[in-house]
């Protein structure tokens, strides 16, 4: 009898236990599906809240048109990805070779000493809002430049153009692609220098033919990931840009990019609901731009991996 | 030849570390020099809420926004932490199987991918739907979603990085799930403690989600449903001003959101340091 109430007990015990587990494991499920709520409401609200302007103008006129005229119904953003497009690219050629180089020389040249001085210093970096390279950009740099180019190329600018806009983006992007390269690069065997070197490389050669093939996925993905920043910064771009919804004619005039045109146009967004849906529109394309991009980073860091494997 | 090669690219090297050095102390100091000069000539403007013209020249500070962003951040920073460790748990081999796992990881990278002006303009649209003004709740969600992803990727990496035998030692006396669960969190908490503060950073200064949510309020927040701002926000507008008196305050509220930054990175360092006897062996 005792012997039967204790085992009760214990199996009671036990049971208990199995329903807090089932009970959480239930929980759990319902937040993961968050994730998957979050992603699919995206995409059905922002094509619900767009439909108006689609239904109204075609597609392609909206892409491919650059006069965005709000007051003559006119909400063509060719200009505003015209504008992504430059700005993203220029700051990616001029911020992936130079992060590299720099991340290079921390994680193989610089004494151990130095390195994890530098290696912190660009984590902490890392961290600093956009808002604030901006600012510095716009209010440090900006009048600076314009006087600059006035007096060497005799370009008659305000300072606020693409250009700055680029270099802000590759200064905002440095951090990111340094800290997560010189980590790829650390965490490579030591076995793997020792052969190349006894092989009788020199150390750049070792570093070019052997280091970068085998971080290569860790590489790529950091340049991707410092890419996506930069291809959805919004704040530190329209403060700089100088936000003018033509095509721009060359890189020292003012433009606009995706962001930019949401965050500037964005004022008389509540009151009228067909630019609303316009620049819901324009999220949308962004969106799409910045989820295929990094659909096919992760299509091909996963190829990279398998064919680069040491 | 190619000991040419050699000295030249390490001159490159050099010439491109001073670059990205160069260029990130010259924001650190423009900003730091600035904002101590303007808030060494005016201390008050960080305690004092703006007057009713105050981005056109007139008095006041911008305590309320960096009210704003502390009653902002924190809580959404507490919620998404909750919510990624539970995601996190159940990202593991005992709850899914790989496959999934995988296909919820994918999505976590495309969420994190997103930009931020997308979920600011996510829920303002559930705002028009509702016929709501932006206010503090707004921009609480939207701060969730934006560091959801951040935060669960990071506890998912820490949490994976846990050695299989602690696991299955803990399986062997008997304990469910969750006990074990608790463990693992236990173990990995250096892990999730800077996972977190890395997504409260960068909650911390973005702006182009909140600009939408909350409604650039120039009052201090007075409750859920008020409108509030933030400080990064309050940098754009000051930036954007045409007033010289008005662009100064901006060098000192970015002065403001730098140091709370560093503090944030510090903590996080030294926490880890504090967390990491919980971790065996290392």
């Amino acid at each position: 009898m005792k012997v039967k109430g204790r085992s009760k007990k214990v199996g009671n015990r036990l049971s208990f236990r199995l329903v807090k587990d089932n009970i959480s494991r239930k929980i759990m499920i319902v937040c993961t599906s968050i994730i998957f709520l979050l992603f699919i409401s995206f995409v059905v609200l922002l094509v619900l809240k767009s439909n108006l302007v689609i239904s109204k103008y075609s597609i392609k006129e909206l892409l491919f048109s650059s006069f965005w005229e709000p007051e003559n119904h006119k909400y063509g953003f060719f200009s505003a990805t015209f504008g992504t497009f430059i700005v993203t690219v220029f700051s990616m050629i001029m911020a992936i070779p130079i992060s590299i180089l720099a991340a290079v020389y921390i994680a193989e040249y610089s004494p151990n000493k130095l390195r994890r001085y530098l290696s912190s210093f660009i984590d902490v970096l890392a961290g600093i809002p956009s808002v604030v390279f901006g600012l510095c950009m716009l209010l440090g740099f900006v009048p600076i430049f314009s006087v600059l180019l006035k007096k060497w190329f005799q370009i008659e600018t305000t300072g606020m153009c693409l250009f700055t806009a680029s270099i802000t983006l590759t200064v905002m992007v440095f951090p990111i692609i340094v800290s997560l390269t010189v980590e790829s690069l650390r965490a490579l065997p030591v076995e793997l220098r020792e052969i190349s070197l006894s092989l009788g490389s020199t150390k750049w050669q070792m570093i070019k033919k052997t280091l970068f093939k085998a971080a290569g996925p860790g590489i790529i993905s950091a340049i991707l990931l410092g890419f996506g920043r930069a291809l959805g910064e919004t704040m530190a771009v329209a403060m700089v840009i100088g936000s003018k919804n033509n095509i721009p004619t060359s890189l020292f005039a003012s433009g606009q990019t995706l962001p930019s045109l949401i965050i500037s146009s964005f004022g008389e967004m509540m009151s009228v609901p067909e630019e609303q849906s316009a620049l819901i529109f324009v999220a949308l394309t962004l969106f799409v731009l910045v989820t295929v991009s990094n659909i096919i980073a992760k299509v091909v860091n996963n190829k990279l991996k398998k064919r680069w494997r040491y | 030849m190619r000991y040419l090669e050699e000295k030249i690219v390490k001159i490159l090297m050099i010439c491109s570390i001073l670059a990205v050095l160069g260029s990130l102390l010259f924001i650190l100091f423009i900003t730091i020099s600035r904002g101590w000069i303007s808030i060494n000539e005016n201390p008050g403007i960080i305690f004092t809420t703006p007057g009713p013209r105050y981005l056109l020249g007139g008095e006041g500070g911008f305590f309320h926004a960096i009210a704003g962003s502390l009653y902002m951040v924190v809580p959404s920073t507490i919620i998404s932490l909750i919510l990624a460790c539970l995601i996190a748990l159940f990202l593991q081999s005992e709850y899914s199987s790989k496959r999934i796992s995988e296909i919820i990881r994918l999505f976590i990278d495309i969420l994190w991918g997103t930009p931020s002006i997308i979920y600011g303009l996510f829920v303002l649209t559930i705002l028009i739907s509702f016929h709501r003004r932006g206010c503090l709740l707004a921009g609480i969600v939207a701060l969730i979603f934006l560091e959801l992803p951040i935060i669960t990727r990071y506890v998912d990496e820490s949490i994976s990085s846990t050695p299989k035998e602690l696991k299955e030692i803990a399986y062997s006396m008997g304990l469910t799930r969750v006990e074990v669960s608790k463990i693992i969190l236990k173990y990995s908490s250096s892990g999730i403690i800077a996972g977190s503060l890395i997504g409260l950073g960068r909650a911390f200064g973005d702006a182009a989600s909140i600009i939408f949510t909350t409604g650039a309020a120039s009052t201090m927040p007075k409750g859920l449903l008020s409108s509030c701002t933030a400080l990064p926000v309050v940098i754009f507008q000051q930036a954007n001003s045409f007033y010289p008196s008005v662009r100064d305050h901006a060098y000192a509220a970015a002065f403001i959101l730098i140091i709370i930054i560093l503090i944030l990175s510090i903590t996080s360092r030294l926490l880890q340091k504090k967390f990491s006897k919980y971790t065996v062996g290392d």
